[in-house]
C-alpha cells in the first residue's frame, strides 16, 4: 500500500513538471486522438509548405543557383532571456519565406543533449546551412563533424564553440567585445573634452572574470586609460548582477571620495551601481557627481539612458540575422566568409555632445535615445 | 482493450504490444507526411539509437529497479558526474581513456552499493535515498570543477567519432552516396538491452525480480532473498547508469555541471511508456527500448516539422505518460476483478 501511494505521488510529481511545462495538454481520455491531431497538424503544415519545398528541390536538380528557397536549419540555446527572444525573432524575420528562406527553428531549452539531436536531425533533413547558437562551448566535435561528412556548411553565433578542428564550422557571428570597450572609452574621452572635464577617477566594475565580454571590454578600458592617462582606481568583479554591482560600488565609494566615472560591464551591474551611489548620497547623470557608462542596453538600460541615469550605454546587438544571411549570400555565390563576423553595435547616450567616435580608423555614430528610439528597438 | 484480454494475453505483453504498435504507427507516419524532409532515411531511425544510446542503457537500469518496485532518481547526477570526472581525468591528470571507463564503471557500481545497501537493508524508501544520490552526484560534480571542460584525448575522440557504417545508405540531393552509420556507442546500447532481456527472462535472478515486485510478502514465504536481490538489482542499476554515462559522455564529448539535467525523468518515462509498472512486478527492456524510440520520434517529428515550438515534445511526452498509466491501472483493476 505504501509503495503504491509513493509511486502515486512520484507519478503526480513527475506529470505536473511535464504538464506545467505545457498548460492545456490533451487530457488522457482523448489522447488517441491527440496524437493523430498532431499528425493532422503536421500534414497541413507541410501541405502549406509544400509548393516551396518543391521549389527547392527543383533547383537543386538544376543545380542550386541562388534564388531558390534556401533551407536553414537554427539550433537556438533557449528563451531564458529577452536578449535571447530577440536573438531568435531576428533570425525568425530574417529567414522568412517571404525573404525566399525556409527557416527550421529548433528551441534546445538549454540542454545541449537537444542541439545534437537537432542538428542531427538538420543533417537528415538535407538543409542548406545549420546555424548554430551553443548553449555551451565544449562537446561539439562529433557532430560537428557530421555536418562536415554531409558536406553542410555551418554557422555558429553568439557563443563560440571550443572544438579540436576549426575547419569544423565555416564562421561564427557574434559581438565584438573588445570594439565595445574601445567604442565606449573613446566616447568618454571626446565627452571628457566637450565638457572640459580634464581628471577621470574611474571605478571598474568588472564582468564574471574570463567571460568573453568581460575579458573585451576591460582590455579596451584598460588600453585607454594608459593612453589617456585616466585614473583607474578601483577594479573588482560584479559578477554581471545587480545586487554584487550594488556591494562593489559601495565598497569602492567607502574607500575613494574622488570617483567621477563608473565604467560597469553591463546594464545589470549599473543599475546597482547606481543605487549604491544614491544611497550613498551622491548623484549621478550629467549635472551630477558620477557619470555611470555600462553596455548590453537590454530594455531597463536604455530608458535608464533616456532618463540620464546612465549616460552612455554601448549595445550588445542580439539582432544577428542580418549578418548570418550577409555570410550565407557569400557561400551562394561560392565566395569563402570571414572566419570571424561582427555584428553592428549601436552606442546610445544621454546628451548629443558626441556625434560620433572612431576606433582605428572607423567611425561608428553615436545615438542620442529618445522614446522613438526606444519604440523603434525590437527588445 | 477488453477484447484483447478476454484472449488471455498476459498484462505485460499486452502494454508491450500497444507501445510497439504505436512505435510503429508514429514512425510510419512520420515517413508518410515527412517523406521529402528525409524522414524515411534509414539513418534518420538510427540516429533514435544514436542519440539515445546512454539513455537506453540507463533506461534498462531503470527498469531493473522499477520491477522491484523502486526507482533511482539519481541517474542524471550520476551521468553528470561521470561524464565530469571523465573529462577532468583525462584533460587535467592525463589519465588514458581505458581507464576512464573503468572509473566511469566504479562511479555508478559505488552509487548503486551505497543506494542498493540504503534501500535494501536499512529499507529506507527508494525514493528518498536516490534523491540524496541526485544532490550528492550534482554536488560532487560542481566540486570536481565547475569549468566546463571539453574532451580532446585521442583515444577518446576517436571512440566517440568512429563510424560504423552500414552496408546501405542514401544519395543526397547533390547525388553523392552517403553510408548510413551508427557509432560503437549504439552497439553497446543494444547488447545491453539484450543481456538484460536474456537475465529478466530465463535467469533466477530475473525472476526473483519479478517476483519481489509482484508481492514482496509472498517472495518472502517463498523463500526468497528478497534482501539480497534488491541490493543486487541497484547494484546492477548503478552499474548501467555509469556504463550509460559513459555513453552519454562520448555522445558530448565533454563535462560541465548542468549535463543530464532531468535525464532521470526521460529514463522513468521511457520504462513507463514501455509498460513497466510502477508498482513493480512487470516491465521490459525490450519495452524501454520502444518507450525511448517513442521519446526520439516525438522530438524528431517536431523539428522535422520545423515550425511548432519544441515544448511540444514535452505536452505530447506528458499525454502519452497518462495514457499509459491510466492504462496500467485500468489493467490493475480488471486483473483485481479476476481475481
Amino acid at each position: 500500500m505504501k509503495k503504491k501511494i509513493i509511486s502515486m505521488l512520484l507519478v503526480a510529481c513527475m506529470g505536473l513538471s511535464l504538464v506545467a511545462c505545457g498548460g492545456g495538454s490533451n487530457t488522457p481520455a482523448s489522447n488517441d486522438g491527440g496524437t493523430t491531431e498532431e499528425g493532422n497538424e503536421g500534414a497541413q503544415a507541410s501541405d502549406e509548405g509544400g509548393s516551396d519545398e518543391n521549389a527547392s528541390n527543383e533547383g537543386s536538380d538544376e543545380g542550386g543557383s541562388s534564388g531558390d528557397v534556401i533551407t536553414v536549419g537554427f539550433s537556438q540555446v533557449g528563451a531564458e532571456s529577452d536578449w535571447r527572444t530577440a536573438n531568435s525573432e531576428s533570425m525568425k524575420s530574417t529567414f522568412s519565406e517571404a525573404n525566399g528562406y525556409k527557416l527550421i527553428f529548433d528551441d534546445a531549452q538549454q540542454k545541449q543533449e537537444n542541439q545534437l539531436t537537432a542538428i542531427r536531425n538538420f543533417i537528415n533533413q538535407e538543409v542548406d546551412y545549420i546555424v548554430l547558437a551553443p548553449t555551451t562551448e565544449t562537446g561539439w566535435d562529433t557532430v560537428l563533424q557530421e555536418a562536415k561528412d554531409a558536406g553542410i556548411p555551418v554557422i555558429i553565433v553568439d557563443r563560440m564553440v571550443d572544438v579540436s578542428d576549426d575547419t569544423l564550422y565555416n564562421c561564427y557571428v557574434g559581438g565584438n567585445f573588445k570594439l565595445e570597450g574601445q567604442k565606449a572609452c573613446e566616447w568618454l574621452k571626446a565627452y571628457a573634452d566637450a565638457k572640459g572635464i580634464t581628471e577621470l577617477n574611474i571605478a571598474h566594475i568588472q564582468g564574471n572574470i574570463g567571460a568573453s565580454a568581460q575579458i573585451g571590454r576591460t582590455e579596451g578600458l584598460e588600453e585607454a586609460a594608459e593612453k589617456y592617462g585616466w585614473n583607474i582606481v578601483a577594479q573588482q568583479s560584479g559578477e554581471f548582477t545587480q545586487a554584487k554591482g550594488q556591494e562593489v560600488m559601495e565598497s569602492m565609494l567607502k574607500s575613494n571620495d574622488n570617483i567621477n566615472v563608473v565604467y560597469c560591464e553591463n546594464d545589470n551591474e549599473a543599475f546597482g551601481a547606481i543605487d549604491a551611489i544614491k544611497a550613498a548620497g551622491k548623484t549621478v547623470g550629467p549635472d551630477g557627481d558620477i557619470l555611470v557608462m555600462s553596455f548590453d542596453t537590454v530594455k531597463a538600460g536604455i530608458e535608464m539612458t533616456m532618463a540620464g541615469d546612465i549616460i552612455c550605454n554601448t549595445e550588445c546587438n542580439p539582432l544577428h540575422g542580418p549578418r548570418v544571411e550577409e555570410l550565407i549570400k557569400q557561400m551562394e555565390a561560392g565566395e569563402e566568409p570571414e572566419k570571424i563576423a561582427y555584428v553592428d553595435e549601436g552606442i546610445f547616450t544621454y546628451g548629443d555632445e558626441v556625434a560620433k567616435v572612431t576606433v582605428d580608423g572607423q567611425d561608428y555614430e553615436v545615438t542620442k535615445v529618445t522614446q522613438e528610439v526606444i519604440d523603434g528597438r525590437m527588445y | 482493450m477488453g477484447k484483447a484480454k478476454s484472449k488471455k494475453i498476459s498484462s505485460s505483453t499486452f502494454l508491450l504490444l500497444t507501445t510497439i504498435i504505436l512505435f510503429v504507427v508514429m514512425y510510419a507516419a512520420g515517413m508518410i507526411i515527412f517523406n521529402d524532409k528525409g524522414f524515411a532515411k534509414p539513418q534518420m531511425f538510427l540516429n533514435l539509437f544514436v542519440s539515445n544510446a546512454g539513455l537506453l542503457v540507463i533506461g534498462c537500469g531503470m527498469t531493473i529497479v522499477m520491477i522491484t518496485g523502486g526507482i533511482d532518481i539519481s541517474v542524471g547526477s550520476v551521468t553528470a558526474l561521470v561524464c565530469m570526472v571523465c573529462a577532468f581525468a583525462m584533460e587535467r591528470m592525463g589519465m588514458n581513456a581505458y581507464m576512464a571507463v573503468l572509473v566511469a564503471l566504479a562511479i555508478g557500481l559505488a552509487f548503486g552499493v551505497v543506494q542498493g545497501y540504503l534501500v535494501a537493508y536499512l529499507d529506507i524508501q527508494p525514493f528518498i535515498v536516490t534523491l540524496a544520490g541526485m544532490f550528492f552526484g550534482r554536488g560532487m560534480t560542481a566540486i570536481v570543477s565547475t569549468d566546463m571542460i571539453a574532451i580532446t584525448n585521442e583515444t577518446f575522440l576517436k571512440w566517440a567519432k568512429f563510424h560504423i557504417n552500414l552496408p546501405f545508405g542514401t544519395h543526397n540531393q547533390k547525388g553523392e552516396y552517403l553510408p548510413a552509420y551508427i557509432y560503437p556507442s549504439v552497439v553497446v546500447a543494444i547488447i545491453v538491452v539484450i543481456l538484460v532481456s536474456i537475465m529478466l527472462k530465463y535467469s533466477k535472478f530475473g525472476r526473483k525480480l519479478y517476483a519481489i515486485g509482484g508481492s514482496q510478502q509472498s517472495a518472502l514465504m517463498m523463500g526468497l532473498n528478497v534482501k539480497r536481490t534488491k541490493f543486487q538489482a541497484y547494484v546492477l542499476a548503478g552499474f548501467l547508469s555509469g556504463l550509460g554515462g559513459f555513453l552519454f559522455c562520448l555522445n558530448s564529448c565533454a563535462g560541465f555541471v548542468e549535463q543530464a539535467k532531468g535525464l532521470e525523468m526521460d529514463a522513468i518515462s521511457s520504462a513507463v511508456i514501455g509498460g513497466t509498472l510502477l508498482s513493480g512486478g512487470v516491465g521490459t527492456a525490450v519495452g524501454t527500448l520502444f518507450g525511448v524510440l517513442i521519446k526520439g520520434t516525438i522530438s524528431s517529428l517536431i523539428t522535422t516539422q520545423g515550425t511548432l515550438s519544441s515544448w511540444w515534445v514535452r505536452i505530447t511526452l506528458s499525454a502519452l505518460l497518462c495514457f499509459f498509466i491510466v492504462l496500467q491501472a485500468v489493467i490493475a483493476a480488471v486483473k483485481k476483478k479476476g481475481n
